[in-house]
């Protein structure tokens, strides 16, 4: 594989608000690192997100929009008093655009240790087709 | 002829203003981030009997974090693989890193490393401290003469 190895980051990207969209939830909130690779069957979004598990993940589609959001609960712990701060905890979102050629209906998702995996899979007639060629007479 | 010079009171009155107005905002958005200097970013919650350090490590399973003290340092290590990819894949974007990761953090007082205890759920570390018993403050009993 031609990709090189991306370090790990400790620094979380806070949201950048768009126009048209305005948040309802008074909290903070970040844009989570994902990943896209794009398989045989499957164009796969693989994203960090901390925190979340399966009930609490939203994945709507509308239209040609993909939008995770992903709602922490977060409790700071009882009795303490935080001494040395470097992260800030909040709720994720992020939207991906998808292409026509994925087959809506069968969009899967898991979670599993924060790392949220989409699996899009491509319609038939997107997947590559292998044309064989033949001696011409 | 010496005069002293006497600040106006306007601006006195603008120099209170202004450290009242940083003692409101010190009280209020008293929680100063600071940039980790490695993965991952460790938040550090203290009372007088210990610590909770809790960090966010995504993707990485419970049996690949090694957590260590020594004295008076804590040193969180572990690694994060790649997803294994197949014949013919390939990467649209990548924004997640990998790879190996030691970070140390300095502890305020010595723990008891016997009874550290660690939990680990949905890529979230906590880690649960205990001040060593003779490292906790003692009250002194003043006695009257």
């Amino acid at each position: 594989m031609a990709t090189e190895e991306k370090a790990l980051e400790a620094q979380k990207q806070e949201i950048t608000e768009s126009e048209e969209i305005e948040r309802t939830r008074e909290c903070q909130c970040f844009t989570p690192r994902a990943d896209i690779y794009e398989t045989e069957d499957n164009i796969v979004v693989v994203a960090d997100l901390p925190g979340v598990d399966e009930n609490s993940v939203d994945i709507t589609l509308e239209k040609n929009i993909l939008t995770i959001n992903g709602y922490v609960d977060y409790r700071e712990p009882e009795g303490y008093s935080l001494a040395w701060a470097e992260y800030e905890v909040g709720d994720y979102q992020r939207s991906f655009r998808i292409s026509n050629e994925i087959d809506r209906d069968k969009i899967e998702a898991t979670i599993k240790d924060g790392v949220l995996r989409l699996y899009l899979p491509k319609l038939e007639q997107a997947k590559l087709k292998k044309i064989a060629v033949k001696v011409g007479e | 002829m010496y005069r002293r010079y006497r600040v106006p009171r306007m601006w006195r009155d603008m120099d209170k203003l202004q450290s009242e107005m940083n003692r409101l905002f010190d009280s209020t958005f008293s929680r100063r981030y600071r940039n980790a200097p490695g993965f991952p970013a460790v938040n550090v919650w203290a009372n007088e009997n210990g610590l909770v350090v809790t960090a966010e490590v995504p993707g990485i399973n419970a049996e690949d974090i090694d957590i260590m003290v020594v004295g008076e340092t804590m040193t969180i290590s572990g690694s994060r693989g790649m997803d294994e990819l197949g014949e013919g894949t390939r990467y649209h974007r990548q924004e997640r890193g990998y790879g190996d990761f030691t970070r140390t953090v300095k502890l305020p007082f010595l723990v008891d490393s016997d009874k550290v205890d660690a939990s680990f759920r949905d890529g979230l570390l906590n880690i649960t401290l205990p001040r060593k018993d003779e490292d906790k403050p003692r009250k002194i009993a003043i006695t009257s003469g």
